[in-house]
Parts: C-alpha cells; sequence; structure tokens
C-alpha cells in the first residue's frame, strides 16, 4: 500500500478557503485552527459508489414532477463530469437542487416573500454515461435575497453534488448563468481568489444542446481532482 | 492536457432538499458483521451554538477492514448490501445519529495498518468547502500507532476519538466543534 497513488492536491487560489469574513455564515463556522495535512490512503482513495439502483431515471427532469408544466423559463443543463488528467468520469451520481422561477426554494426555513410552485420541488439527479455526460431539464431559477449585508441577492444558481470514484474527489458547487449583474457583488461567489477558477463555475450559452421552440440550453462542465501519476511520497 | 478542479461551495442552508434523498443513517443492515454500534453527536459552531444545517457523511471499511470499492484489493470478503457510506443532515438541536459496526483495520503508508476509523465530511451553511475528519475508537491500542492519529498534536487528539456514553452499551459519542475552545481537527485531503 506504500506505493498508492493518490489525487492532486488543488492548484493555488482555485478553491475558496474556510473563513472569508465578507461571507458572514463563515465567521463562526470556519475553523481557526490549520488543517492538518492527510496524505492520501485507501481510506481517501475509496468512496461510495452509486450505480442503476440508487437512481431513478426519471429525476433528470425537474419539470415533469408535479401534474402540470412549472413556471417558469424550461431549460437544459447539461455537460461532462471530467477529473484534472480529462478522463470522463462515467457512472457518477450527480445530485442537484435549486429554487423556484420566483426565487423561492421548497424549504421549511425559506421564508422569502415569493410563491411556492406545486409543479416543481427543485430536485433531480443523474448518473454520468459512458463518455462522463449529463442532462437536466429544469427551469431557470429565480434570484432572491438573503441577510448577508444590506440588499444582498443571490444570482441565479443552481446547487451541485458530485461523489466521483473516491473520497478523496466529492465536491459540492454551485452553478451560475452567464451575463447574471448580480455575479459581480456576490460574496459567495467571489470567495475563491482565481479569476479564471471563479469564472468557470459561470455555465455558457449552448446552441448545441438548446431546443428549437422548446429551451434553451446551458453547458457546465464539472471537473473533479485528478490522480497523481506518481505515488505518494509518505 | 491537465484540467484544474471545480471550485467548491457552500450546500447553503437548503440543501436538504436535494439531499435527504440519499440519506441513511443506518450503514449495516442486517447480514452485515461486526460489533453493533451507534455513533452520536452534535455540530457546533464558534459560540458554542448548535448547527442545525449541517450534513455529516460517513465513508467506512466493514468490519474485516474492507471497503466496498474496487481500489480495495485486499483478499477479503464485503457482505452483499454493505456500501459504507452513510448521510445526514443535523437536525434543529445540531444532533445527528448513525448506527453502524466498528470497522476493521485498513492498510496505511508502508502496508501498516491504521487504526479502526471513519472518514468524515462536514457540509455546512458558511463552509466553501467540506471539512474532513476521521472518527476514532476509545479503547483501541492501535491508536497509539495510527499514522493520521500521529500527524496531530496530542493535546488534540482527542477531538478525533469518540466517547463511550455511560449506561448504553454500544452507544458513542462524537462531536463536531466548528470553531474555538475544543475545536476538532480537520485534515486537508485535498478538496
Amino acid at each position: 500500500m506504500a506505493s498508492l497513488p493518490g489525487y492532486r492536491r488543488p492548484y493555488p487560489g482555485t478553491q475558496p478557503n474556510h473563513l472569508h469574513p465578507l461571507y458572514r455564515s463563515s465567521l463562526k463556522r470556519a475553523p481557526a485552527q490549520p488543517l492538518i495535512y492527510l496524505p492520501h490512503t485507501l481510506s481517501e482513495v475509496t468512496g461510495p459508489l452509486f450505480g442503476a439502483e440508487s437512481v431513478d431515471v426519471k429525476a433528470c427532469d425537474l419539470t415533469k414532477q408535479g401534474h402540470g408544466d412549472p413556471l417558469g423559463q424550461r431549460i437544459i443543463v447539461s455537460g461532462r463530469v471530467l477529473d484534472e488528467n480529462s478522463r470522463p468520469l462515467s457512472r457518477t451520481l450527480v445530485e442537484i437542487w435549486q429554487a423556484n422561477s420566483a426565487g423561492r426554494y421548497l424549504h421549511r426555513n425559506d421564508q422569502h416573500h415569493a410563491t411556492l410552485d406545486p409543479n416543481f420541488t427543485g430536485c433531480g439527479h443523474a448518473l454520468t454515461d459512458d463518455e462522463g455526460r449529463y442532462r437536466f431539464v429544469t427551469i431557470r431559477p429565480g434570484e432572491y435575497p438573503w441577510g448577508n449585508h444590506y440588499n444582498a441577492w443571490r444570482p441565479a444558481h443552481i446547487h451541485f453534488s458530485i461523489f466521483g470514484p473516491a473520497f478523496a474527489t466529492r465536491l459540492v458547487t454551485q452553478m451560475y448563468f452567464p451575463g447574471d449583474p448580480l455575479i459581480p457583488f456576490d460574496p459567495i461567489f467571489n470567495c475563491t481568489a482565481d479569476e479564471k477558477a471563479r469564472n468557470r463555475l459561470i455555465s455558457l450559452f449552448d446552441w448545441e444542446t438548446t431546443i428549437p421552440v422548446h429551451a434553451l440550453g446551458y453547458r457546465f462542465d464539472i471537473v473533479l481532482a485528478g490522480r497523481d501519476a506518481t505515488p505518494m511520497e509518505f | 492536457m491537465s484540467l484544474q478542479a471545480t471550485t467548491s461551495h457552500t450546500v447553503g442552508p437548503f440543501f436538504s432538499i436535494g439531499l435527504t434523498r440519499l440519506s441513511h443513517s443506518d450503514l449495516a443492515g442486517l447480514g452485515v458483521a461486526g460489533e453493533r454500534i451507534a455513533i452520536e453527536g452534535r455540530v457546533l459552531d464558534g459560540d458554542g451554538n448548535p448547527v442545525p444545517d449541517a450534513l455529516i457523511e460517513l465513508w467506512q471499511a466493514n468490519s474485516h477492514g474492507k471497503y466496498a470499492h474496487p481500489e480495495d484489493k485486499q483478499e477479503k470478503s464485503v457482505e452483499t448490501g454493505f456500501k459504507g457510506y452513510g448521510r445526514q443532515p443535523t437536525d434543529d438541536a445540531g444532533k445527528f445519529r448513525f448506527t453502524t459496526i466498528k470497522p476493521g483495520p485498513v492498510p496505511g503508508p508502508d502496508g501498516k495498518p491504521q487504526a479502526p476509523h471513519i472518514a468524515v465530511s462536514v457540509f455546512a451553511r458558511g463552509l466553501q468547502r467540506r471539512l474532513v475528519t476521521r472518527i476514532y475508537f476509545p479503547d483501541e491500542a492501535a491508536n497509539a500507532a495510527d499514522f493520521a492519529l500521529n500527524r496531530v498534536d496530542p493535546a488534540r487528539r482527542g477531538t478525533l476519538i469518540a466517547k463511550k456514553v455511560a449506561g448504553q452499551a454500544g452507544v458513542l459519542e462524537w462531536n463536531v466543534i466548528l470553531q474555538g475552545a475544543g475545536e476538532t481537527v480537520f485534515f486537508d485531503i485535498g478538496l
């Protein structure tokens, strides 16, 4: 096991820190002590795997969960899950959740005065295919206010949760929409120092996946940590 | 071509609508061998207040020290239906509870066994990246030689070791203190 290759560590600046004073919820939740560096062992290079038995194939269409069409603009969100070595990650679970078109989550703690939509739960999941592709049909989420600072509004976003092949590749993130004027003012978006890394969270408008007379397409590729070429040094 | 891993973001306060489906607190169904245990605790913030919107994920080997994963090439068996994965959101009091079996020792660096442990991810509003930690077990002689525990200041190691709950056989208490006095040790494993 001494020669077990680990997963690559993030490039400097491409991942947020835990403490970001402008993101107020981090102030009392970010650890004050430095993290302890841990080389990867069998515990980190393995992780939960989910197969077809874990998935409802209909859960990739968030517009078909009620008795009628949800309100809002229908969109297609698709992309690939790759690792840092550009290898597609097939059969990995992608979970998403989001606000409805009015900017309201179907959650008891969401007190935003906006309407709930009986035909929209805002959650979905899918397994990637052999080429690492996923595809969701959903509704463009609305922007919504939050209490972080005066007149704070979150840009429209969709939450993503991805497992990948190992405990070390687990990722939760958020996808944004191109041209959203709120993005430059969002402390959550701005937590990442590296501008290019930050901007990769903004999906691309995609003619190829746009369905004529039906739905606009947005492309969002996700990259998980890649395997080190050489074994870890202990 | 070399890519860079996508930037992590917080799960936010409303993750339960998307992540509840896979939630389950029992990691070891009938037919899974091993010592039955329950692990319960709370997630607390830097003011000692409960964190009611955290998500805990566990990853562990079975009682033989074998992971249900193809990278684990040890010639040991995994019970049908054993996944070793658990997920629970905290409740309004910041509490969580899992039932499972105590994992066996798994190989570590240089082929030396690691002390039995469970790998843990903590997600929450306010945490732009998950926090990674481990649960170790009380009265476990192997803890003394464990390579991960030995990377930790002895004064802080106790935060990684679950405690027996008096009068409740098999019940262990293990808390996540995000910040401040008694802060849990968190590991840097990359993302």
